[in-house]
């Protein structure tokens, strides 16, 4: 009874007191966890002891942040979303939707004028404004470029969509000369315009490719087989381990250790599917996690083989097929060959279309596979074991080809992260890594290949991203470090995408055998598998 | 012989710890199916929060009964990290249940991330060491058994009696157990089931505060990083034992206790945790649900 009077009191009262007590209750929680966390800090003194010191400030500040938040949420956000989906009486239409009212063609020119005009003075912005008001200024430049483009894209939203496969490898593939020509054109020569490169291709470009291939790979146990593994970091590992020590050791070229640290890592994927073949669900989760933990520790503690914890360096970088090479000393160093100015940022660039065509070679296979029968099976072995079983379909074999096929691409996707270090360490192959990979597959939607890389993009794009907003500085005072926030939003990021969409980015699957026609359905109707 | 023993009662007091972790990881997985990947960061807060009051205390009082300064950071441990897990249940996984199972796992995850890093940032990143709170050792027959070790085994072992009491003789126990085997049911025969969850985590906070303020006085630092290996040899110790069965997880966390301490006496403290991962995996190929678990079965 309590509860249905709760009910009522809340259906008559309006969305502001209903929000004020939402904000007051928010407050209490907050104040209650935060109370000893932030309103406290533990420091070191000079004779290193522990002591406290109070940040009452700070607390005050983050506990009405949340209850502003809350309130806003509950008084406007909440009756607007309501609102959103209600139909209008006399026209009997939906209302616009939010996008069509953001994306506007006067705010469009608005948006473009202002980041023309920003762009244009950007070197006198600091004359004009002082430094802290220019801050600001490349903030707000920023958000108009970002508006502009999103509209862009939202204009051509219908033709996006309907070739975004193709128009996605073309991005990818012009990415690296793009971001050089915008650079050269802004810097004025082409030197810097290389030098410049290199934070974008390497540090966004190559990071999150790899991340894009890695989920890729885990996608085929997980999103087709529907095999829960958490430590499929340790196949990125072995790849990488492959490659670092027979580079090392026997000099060989990468060419040749790329398929032996594929075929190594399928070798460790077989040898961990043997095992936990019996296993299911959970039970199989944690013996993957262990798996992964075993062989992080072994790497860390056989020192003789893997140097420890302090890695193994001076791996070998990867050639142009042999012709060409990357070491300045070489004899055959690509700018000698082709009589060009020294730069760094070749080997980089050569390094992100590697990985690019690394990752739409696992793309490539996997949609090839998913029409082949095993891929079928693994899709059958998802939806319903039993049934496979009793259709003649060898769980056994099927289970063991998943973990080897996604095995292999951790491999790959392992050696060349070695050879784009130059050194590799057991730090590198952390939990954490097979959580973020995992997240990734899921966030995108389990078994969408699009949606597994636009949830790469934005996932690791997005927590990249932030060591480049140094404006914040200017909000937050100098000793302010975005990076220290990074895997705090991560977590976060991590949390809310999930709220907002339990199936991930990409919520609509396309069955590959059908009677008729081609027919996308939800992907509630897939199942997940349990082990 | 007396090596093996003073190993046992390392052992013990280890498991002690890892048990009651464990404890909150198969009591969530009893009742709503999810591994709780956050709780070893909750046993983390619960360790700092232990820390945050010890230094109030000692900053207030001069000097207080030993026995009474663990109380008092046990108690207020247990509490505000109770409030940290009943929050993350509400916010991050009550809204996904009934979604797909990778759902809220991924939360527990993002959580888990968000938590550690939460830690991190506001009270950074050192290792916080304390003076040692009891430094007493007792000479039995040529083994030492610190006073720590006894509290330790002490506390686990009442705590284990006042858990065991609540979860089969109150109505909450009831009402838990009801949860546990069908959640409809219990819900269309009066259950409370959304109480009956939150108060489920409140309790493996509980647990896993205890757990951290014992970590805390027996290691005497804790740093922001040290949920994560408690928390997965715990729920290590969960799925060994079975995971969903309470003396399971208790079992599994003196095994995973003795095997560690027993493994690092013998054989080579470096492969400590390889040894206790290895026997998880060798356990479960024979044993597929656990040592006390309920065999899975599956209808059609």
């Amino acid at each position: 009874m309590a509860n249905i009077a709760q009910a009522m009191r809340d259906e008559t009262a309006t969305p502001i007191q209903r929000g004020l007590k939402e904000a007051l209750y928010g407050g209490a929680i907050s104040f209650g966890l935060f109370f000893l966390f932030i309103g406290l800090r533990t420091d070191q003194n000079i004779s290193n002891e522990l002591i406290l010191v109070p940040r009452w400030g700070l607390l005050a500040i983050v506990v009405g942040l949340v209850m502003v938040v809350r309130f806003f949420y509950v008084a406007y956000a909440q009756p607007f979303m309501a609102r959103q989906k209600i139909v209008n009486v006399t026209s009997g239409l939906l209302p616009d939707s939010v996008a069509t009212r953001f994306f506007r063609l006067p705010y469009f020119i608005a948006a473009l004028v202002i980041a023309v005009a920003l762009l244009v003075f950007a070197g006198s912005l600091d004359g004009i404004f002082g430094p802290a008001l220019a801050g600001y200024m490349r903030f707000f430049r920023a958000l108009a470029i970002i508006y502009a483009l999103a509209s862009v894209l939202f204009y051509f939203r219908t033709f996006i969509s309907a070739h975004f496969s193709a128009l996605g490898i073309g991005v990818l593939v012009a990415y690296p000369i793009v971001v050089v020509l915008v650079l050269t054109l802004i810097n004025g020569s082409m030197a810097s315009g290389f030098q410049g490169s290199l934070k974008w291709v390497d540090n966004f470009g190559i990071q999150i490719l790899i991340y894009v291939m890695l989920a890729w790979g885990l996608n085929i146990v997980v999103g087709l087989a529907g095999l829960l593994d958490l430590g499929y970091v340790a196949f990125y590992a072995v790849g990488a381990y492959a490659y670092a020590l027979l580079a090392t050791h026997l000099g060989w070229s990468f060419w040749i250790l790329l398929p032996v640290a594929g075929i190594m890592a399928a070798f460790w994927g077989v040898m961990l599917g043997f095992p936990v073949l019996r296993l299911r669900g959970d039970y199989l989760a944690i013996v993957t996690l262990a798996f992964g933990e075993i062989i992080r520790l072994v790497l860390i503690n056989w020192r003789e083989v893997t140097n420890g914890a302090a890695g193994i360096s001076g791996i070998p970088k990867v050639s142009f097929f042999g012709l060409m090479s990357f070491n300045v000393s070489d004899p055959n160093y690509i700018a000698k060959v082709l009589d060009i100015a020294q730069s760094g940022a070749y080997y980089k660039i050569f390094l992100y279309y590697l990985i690019l065509g690394l990752a739409l070679l696992t793309a490539f296979v996997t949609i090839r596979l998913r029409r082949m029968p095993v891929g079928r099976a693994w899709e059958a072995l998802r939806e319903d074991e039993i049934a496979c079983r009793s259709l003649g379909i060898n769980t056994t074999t099927t289970k063991l080809t998943a973990f080897a096929t996604g095995a292999m691409f951790g491999g790959f996707a392992g050696s060349f992260f070695a050879a784009r270090q130059g050194f590799v360490s057991p730090e590198s192959f952390v939990f954490l890594e097979s959580a973020i990979i995992l997240a990734i597959v899921v966030l995108g939607g389990m078994g969408s290949l699009v949606g597994i890389a636009v949830a790469a993009a934005v996932m690791i794009g997005g927590t990249e991203i932030l060591r480049e907003m140094e404006f914040l500085k200017v909000v937050f005072g100098p000793d302010f470090t975005p990076e220290l926030y990074r895997m705090l939003l991560f977590g976060m990021a991590m949390v809310i995408v999930m709220l907002w969409k339990p199936r991930g980015f990409v919520g609509s699957r396309e069955p590959t055998a059908f009677l008729h026609e081609r027919k996308a359905i939800s992907s509630s109707f897939t199942k997940e598998g349990h082990g | 012989m007396q090596y093996f023993v003073q190993q046992m009662v390392n052992g013990l007091t280890l498991g002690s710890i890892y048990g009651l972790i464990a404890i909150g990881y198969t009591m969530v997985y009893g009742i709503i199916g999810m591994i709780n990947f956050a709780h070893g960061d909750i046993f983390m807060l619960g360790a700092f929060v232990a820390l945050i009051v010890f230094l109030i205390l000692t900053s207030l009082f001069y000097s207080v009964h030993v026995v009474l300064f663990l109380l008092v950071m046990m108690v207020v441990a247990m509490v505000m990290t109770s409030l940290y897990n009943w929050t993350i249940e509400k916010v991050a996984y009550r809204p996904l249940r009934g979604s797909f199972r990778l759902a809220p796992l991924i939360t527990a995850i993002g959580m888990s991330i968000a938590l550690s890093n939460f830690v991190q940032v506001t009270q950074g990143p050192r290792n916080k060491p304390i003076p040692p709170m009891v430094s007493t050792v007792y000479n039995v027959n040529g083994i030492s058994i610190s006073l720590k070790q006894i509290i330790i085994v002490v506390v686990t072992v009442s705590l284990l009696a006042l858990f065991w009491y609540l979860v089969n003789k109150t109505s909450l126990g009831r009402a838990q157990r009801a949860c546990e085997q069908d959640r409809k049911m219990a819900a269309l025969l009066g259950i409370d089931v959304d109480r009956t969850i939150s108060i489920t985590f409140v309790m493996g906070a509980a647990l896993a505060a205890v757990a951290g303020t014992l970590f805390l006085m027996y290691y005497g630092v804790v740093a922001f990083s040290d949920g994560f290996v408690p928390g997965v040899k715990a729920f290590t110790a969960a799925v060994l034992g079975g995971i969903g069965s309470l003396p399971g997880a208790m079992l599994g966390g003196l095994m995973i206790g003795f095997i560690e301490s027993m493994w690092s006496a013998y054989f080579s403290i470096d492969y400590k945790d390889v040894a206790a991962f290895s026997i998880l995996a060798i356990v479960l190929i024979f044993l597929p649900s656990g040592i006390l678990g309920r065999p899975e079965v599956e209808k059609v």
